[in-house]
């Protein structure tokens, strides 16, 4: 692998972390920042439905989505022997929406009929065997039509003696900002449709999300781990997406409404079993509720099988069960005295199933002779929720190291 | 369940298998992704818990 040669005396003077002197110094060997993993994944999801919000909860919601990500991680050592990772993730993703064609039937402008999301990040973490800590930092920026976003997260995480426990803390901050694009017959007048070229003015406002993550990894034996998970959120802006209408039961029409603010608490038990020689069962269960009123249950089952040393197929399956958040009511239900009110299904009752299998191939030598490249695995998965909305997700994954 | 043992580095052998790693994998990427549209819930499985989409 070509190596890219950067300055550790760069990277030293931008790094501000404290750190306590070593009584053994390694000799100091001046090591370039090398590629450690070069992961490109590519996806394809479709889905079909009866329940768009973008028309108060019926229509359709057909929809596909084709997702590209470049994830690149390069790896140094510093003279106190510290590793630094720095990771950067690229990601595209293009799709098409048929209620788009709804927000305004008469001109093609909307959000969602057909856009282009680019996300890239940037993450930096340095790791001190010695005092078995990990510290890092990492920036997101998210752009689409109506939504743009601006991400930190600091991380900090330290390991037990023996290396069999791990504690970590995460904290990050999303500052976004939406285009609030309005369906057409609800525009005020003088009000613009969001469409390029249209000088007509448009709000926008804010959406921001703070984070904390707490977790917690345990080696239980020889053959089990586990990881758990408190991860806390507030969101606090406008909730609401802008384009989803409301029918009352008298027929008169608005705009969906939210309260601005939500707290959210998901617990994560993450269990790994390593059964036999062959089968591993990786099992995970979440618990959520937050203070809109849902709550919910997902469980998610994968037993990798490997059929020989460098082929494996996994098996999965993930049920989840949600309640309705208490400003949900379907199509012409909402009362004219509801203070908030929303159609939007994706927050309504229901359960979903998703299921489907992966094939992940690593031959030592590298694939097709190229020994850079480590592993392919390709992963399909049906996806069906309660209310009647089906999809399908199907992704590549090449790996190079 | 068997209570926790101290396992030495030397007898990892499984505990460090690829497919053990305690996080989603990476072709889980947009799968996680299309769960913060189409569900409500989130977090506390390695991907996001809000923020930086027009999600729920």
């Amino acid at each position: 692998m070509k190596k890219i040669c950067l300055s550790v005396g760069l990277l030293l003077s931008l790094m501000k972390f404290g750190y306590a002197q070593s009584s053994e110094k390694p000799a100091y060997e001046k090591r370039k920042l090398k590629v450690e993993e070069i992961n490109l994944v590519s996806s394809y999801y479709q889905q079909d439905g009866n329940n768009s919000a973008v028309t108060g909860g019926i229509g359709s919601e057909k929809l596909t989505d084709l997702a590209q990500s470049f994830d690149l991680v390069l790896k140094t050592t510093d003279r106190r022997n510290r590793q630094h990772t720095l990771a950067f993730d690229f990601n595209i993703d293009h799709y098409t929406s048929a209620s788009s064609d709804k927000i305004d039937p008469l001109t093609v402008s909307s959000a969602s009929r057909s856009d282009t999301h680019v996300y890239p990040s940037i993450s930096w973490n340095v790791h001190n065997d010695e005092k078995r800590t990990t510290k890092g930092m990492s920036f997101a920026y998210s752009t689409e039509y109506d939504y743009k976003s601006y991400g930190i997260n600091l991380n900090w995480a330290k390991a037990s003696a023996d290396n069999n426990r791990e504690v970590s803390l995460k904290a990050g901050a999303f500052f976004d900002t939406w285009t609030v694009i309005l369906p057409a017959e609800l525009r005020p007048d003088g009000y613009g449709s969001g469409a390029h070229g249209d000088t007509d003015p448009v709000d926008h406002k804010p959406r921001n999300s703070y984070n904390l993550s707490l977790s917690l990894s345990q080696v239980i034996n020889k053959r089990l781990q586990l990881l758990f998970t408190v991860e806390p959120a507030v969101q606090q802006g406008l909730l609401s997406t802008p384009f989803h209408r409301i029918y009352f039961k008298d027929g008169s029409e608005t705009v969906e409404r939210l309260p601005g603010s939500r707290l959210k608490l998901p617990i994560g038990l993450r269990l790994h079993y390593f059964a036999g020689d062959r089968v591993i069962l990786r099992t995970f269960y979440r618990y959520y509720i937050d203070d809109w009123g849902m709550q919910a249950h997902t469980i998610n089952l994968e037993a990798p099988i490997k059929l020989t040393s460098f082929v494996s197929v996994s098996p999965f399956y993930r049920f989840s069960h949600q309640t309705a958040v208490r400003y949900f009511a379907p199509y012409g239900q909402h009362a004219l005295t509801d203070r908030y009110f929303t159609s939007d299904y994706d927050i309504s009752g229901f359960n979903s199933q998703f299921l489907g299998t992966g094939l992940r191939m690593a031959p030592p030598g590298g694939l097709f002779g190229i020994g850079h490249w480590q592993s392919i695995e390709l992963r399909y998965g049906h996806y069906i929720r309660s209310t009647g909305m089906v999809a399908n997700n199907i992704t590549l994954l090449a790996k190079l190291k | 369940m068997t209570s926790c043992v101290t396992v030495k580095e030397y007898q990892k052998s499984r505990i460090n298998d690829a497919e053990m790693e305690l996080s989603a994998r990476k072709s889980e990427k947009f799968e996680q992704n299309f769960y913060l549209y189409r569900e409500g819930a989130a977090g506390a499985n390695g991907g996001k818990s809000g923020g930086g989409c027009g999600c729920n």
